[in-house]
């Protein structure tokens, strides 16, 4: 009884000064139970913030008329129009932040007030996204958590929970298909299939918090980011006043938006090739487009002759690997030359295919010598093995020999 | 001009320097015995063949080897590209390295399956094995000098596993690798033992055991020892020279035909030079004769009971050594009579053992 009391004396404060909120919460059932239980990993509870940080209220006290009095602050259910504004409070402020992540941004809210979600909302359509929909409510992990709707990996996905609802993006008179597109990309094939967190998902291009769609004018710049010589080059090509002229926004006019697929040089020539959208087989910009793509097919199947011969000579234990070393300075020249077509001119592409080749060239000789080599050993193995399977029949008929006369020698002695 | 007697005046003033006469004698009384078995006598031979064929292509490799870990893979990568015959000489040096050991555990095998252990050759057994453990430390010492990822990494765990032996362990590892960790002086201790220390433990316990064998001769199954002395008459003998030795040479060449396709067919790779700094490839095993035991330590837990599992393991083999080199003095019982169920049955256990180890370590 007496040690009953004395922990009552002792850790009664202790109850009194904790959460009370999550400790009803969680004794309830559903709607009302589920945000105390999700809020245990939340990102702002591991860092000893607690409901009433966001809803106001005296988490300290039991009784529910005085910890959910509006007297204490108490705001109940958060607005939706409101959400970005109270993440703001604390997110905006550089002094509170930095003290958990020094070099955390705190413009976010700036961000969200010029994008399309912020302008929406501040009209007063409550419907479009605010903080909690990309990043969650009660549940909120840290942006490198692969657990968090926010990842690079997630962030597709979380994106097109609104943005593949053909309902939902109807009102706004918005394609529905983007999500759909970019599985189809190269760029969702970097970032899902290989994991390469640095390639491009919604945000790369879009922006994150304040999120909008790139202009026309600025499409090459966006691509820029990452292809930032292919911008180089295509903002001096013939391509680009033109282009400006059409309204056509740069890059997308041959590679697409969404869809981006891995290019190749079917989109420079042939049937149904890009260019030929815009230039007959026959005018000058068609002829440039062949040319540019017969090089480029030249040398790329000159590197693959020289790859396949060298595999196939070290297959046969040849020491190869200086040549096959030296092949990729060719496979890197095919890379200049495929960067160079941006420049949509056949010269710029005729310097590092004319050095490709010559790699090719000396790497498929050294191939060809080693696969000579290959048939040169075997020959001499031949005539070795010939030479030994002699010296041992030799050997077999000299014992053979030897045995026979000292048989009849014994024999003779023995008679 | 040839003397009165035939030879030509230089043979005749080296034979009176050289006693030609006494080794003529001794060669000519020398025999071997003659029974189904006989063959399993010709793996001495080759082992010695193939030791040779090391020492000859190991010379012919040192006048281009550099052993720094800045310079060795670059210097091997010269030798199979632009020494003449250079890829050769080192691709036959990797195989019958591989085949001596091969030669080596066959010779040891039909030692024990032929009872040749027995008195008074205990010490040629003795020294056989120690021949056998040299012929390890120089496939173990020889991996690492390409200086290739494989062998850096193989290394790493070998030495590893020495560090892991009770008291002396870390000191013995420490001395192996010339530091903390496997680098540059590792290839510089590793070349040094390679190519000075190993050759000359070897060549001097390759004398003891040949001068052994010599001293004792050649041993006949204890089957046969009986038929002999069944039949009452002369135990069956062929003339060492030339019969046994024209023979003897019949499997030399034969050996050399293998190593010659080995070499030339199946070229040994260099692979790709080491980077310290990388992390260990998947797959990394040791050469073939250290699979059985790498393996197993692979399988025993890392902590059994109270007992770390690589110690208990290094234990479980140290036992298994000792109990196999001692063969000849547990082989028969206190009585005399030969305990053959015994040293057949480890002979079997041990043969199954670690072919199928070896195979669960190369396939797995």
């Amino acid at each position: 009884m007496r040690t009953a009391a004395l922990f009552l004396l002792f850790f009664a404060p202790l109850a009194a000064a904790g959460n009370s909120c999550i400790e009803c919460h969680a004794a309830l059932d559903g709607r009302l139970q589920k945000p105390a239980l999700a809020f245990k990993i939340d990102v702002h509870s591991t860092r000893g913030f607690g409901c009433a940080d966001c809803h106001g209220g005296d988490a300290s006290s039991d009784a529910p008329a005085v910890s959910m009095s509006r007297a204490r602050g108490f705001k109940g259910k958060i607005a939706r129009t409101a959400v970005p504004e109270l993440c703001a409070r604390c997110h905006s402020d550089a002094n509170l932040i930095h003290k958990f992540k020094p070099q955390q941004r705190v413009d976010q809210i700036a961000q969200y007030r010029t994008s399309v979600h912020g302008k929406r909302l501040a009209a007063g359509d409550a419907a479009v996204a605010n903080c909690v929909d990309c990043h969650g409510v009660h549940d909120i992990r840290e942006v490198r958590s692969a657990l968090s709707p926010v990842h690079p990996l997630r962030l597709p996905e979380t994106c097109a929970r609104c943005h593949a609802d053909a309902g939902r993006m109807s009102k706004y008179k918005l394609e529905h298909t983007q999500f759909d597109e970019y599985r189809q990309s190269v760029h969702w094939t970097a970032l899902a299939k290989r994991g390469d967190l640095s390639a491009p998902g919604c945000a790369s291009c879009h922006g994150n918090h304040g999120a909008t769609p790139p202009q026309v004018n600025s499409v090459a710049a966006v691509c820029g980011t990452c292809h930032v010589l292919f911008e180089e080059l295509y903002k001096k090509s013939p391509h680009q006043p033109v282009f400006a002229a059409m309204g056509a926004a740069g890059c997308i006019v041959c590679h697409g938006k969404h869809k981006i697929e891995k290019p190749s040089v079917k989109m420079l020539s042939g049937v149904g090739s890009v260019c030929a959208q815009c230039h007959e087989a026959d005018s000058a910009g068609g002829r440039a487009a062949l040319e540019i793509a017969n090089r480029t097919r030249e040398l790329d199947a000159a590197l693959g002759r020289s790859e396949e011969i060298l595999e196939r000579a070290r297959q046969s234990g040849m020491e190869v690997s200086e040549a096959q070393l030296q092949l990729m300075d060719g496979r890197e020249n095919l890379i200049k030359a495929r960067l160079a077509v941006h420049a949509f001119q056949t010269a710029a592409v005729a310097k590092p295919v004319q050095d490709g080749l010559v790699v090719a060239g000396k790497t498929y000789a050294a191939g060809v010598a080693a696969l000579k080599e290959r048939t040169f050993r075997r020959f001499g193995l031949s005539i070795s093995l010939a030479a030994i399977l002699a010296t041992m029949a030799g050997l077999w008929l000299a014992i053979r020999s030897i045995e026979k006369n000292r048989g009849q020698r014994s024999g003779t002695d023995e008679g | 001009m040839a003397s009165l007697r035939g030879k030509p005046p230089i043979v005749e003033w080296l034979e009176e320097r050289l006693a030609f006469d006494a080794i003529q004698a001794f060669i000519a009384h020398k025999k071997v015995p003659k029974h189904s078995a006989t063959m399993w006598y010709y793996f001495g031979g080759i082992t010695l063949f193939l030791f040779g064929i090391q020492v000859a292509t190991g010379i012919l490799l040192l006048l281009y080897y550099r052993p720094s870990a800045g310079e060795a893979y670059e210097s091997v990568q010269f030798i199979v590209t632009r020494v003449e015959f250079g890829w050769l000489i080192r691709s036959i040096h990797s195989w019958s390295a591989n085949l001596m050991i091969l030669a080596a555990f066959i010779h040891m095998f039909s030692v024990v399956f032929l009872r040749a252990y027995r008195r008074p050759r205990e010490l040629t057994w003795l020294s056989g094995v120690g021949l056998l453990g040299l012929a390890l430390g120089f496939g173990f010492s020889g991996y690492l000098l390409p200086w290739n990822t494989i062998s850096y990494f193989a290394t790493k765990v070998g030495t590893d596993m020495a560090a892991a032996v009770p008291l002396i362990g870390p000191t013995l590892a420490r001395f192996l690798r010339g530091g903390n960790e496997v680098g540059g002086a590792t290839l510089t201790r590793f070349f040094g033992f390679h190519v000075a220390v190993l050759p000359a433990l070897t060549t001097g316990l390759l004398m003891v055991h040949l001068f052994l064998v010599q001293r004792f001769g050649i041993s006949s199954p204890p089957r046969v020892e009986e038929q002999n002395r069944a039949s009452g008459g002369p135990a069956p003998e062929m003339p060492f020279f030339p019969n046994f030795f024209l023979r003897e040479l019949m499997a030399w060449y034969a050996a050399l035909a293998v190593l010659g396709m080995l070499a030339a067919i199946f070229p040994w790779e260099l692979g790709e030079k080491a980077d310290p700094f990388a992390s260990a490839p998947a797959g990394i095993r040791p050469e073939w004769y250290f699979l059985a035991p790498f393996y197993t330590l692979k399988l025993i837990p890392s902590h059994v009971w109270m007992f770390e599992g690589e110690l208990l393991g290094l234990l479980g083999f140290g036992l298994l050594a000792a109990w196999w080199v001692t063969l000849p003095f547990w082989a028969n019982d206190r009585s005399g009579s030969e305990r053959t169920r015994l040293v057949t049955g480890t002979g079997v256990a041990l043969i199954a053992y670690l072919a199928t180890f070896s195979a669960l370590g190369y396939w797995k």
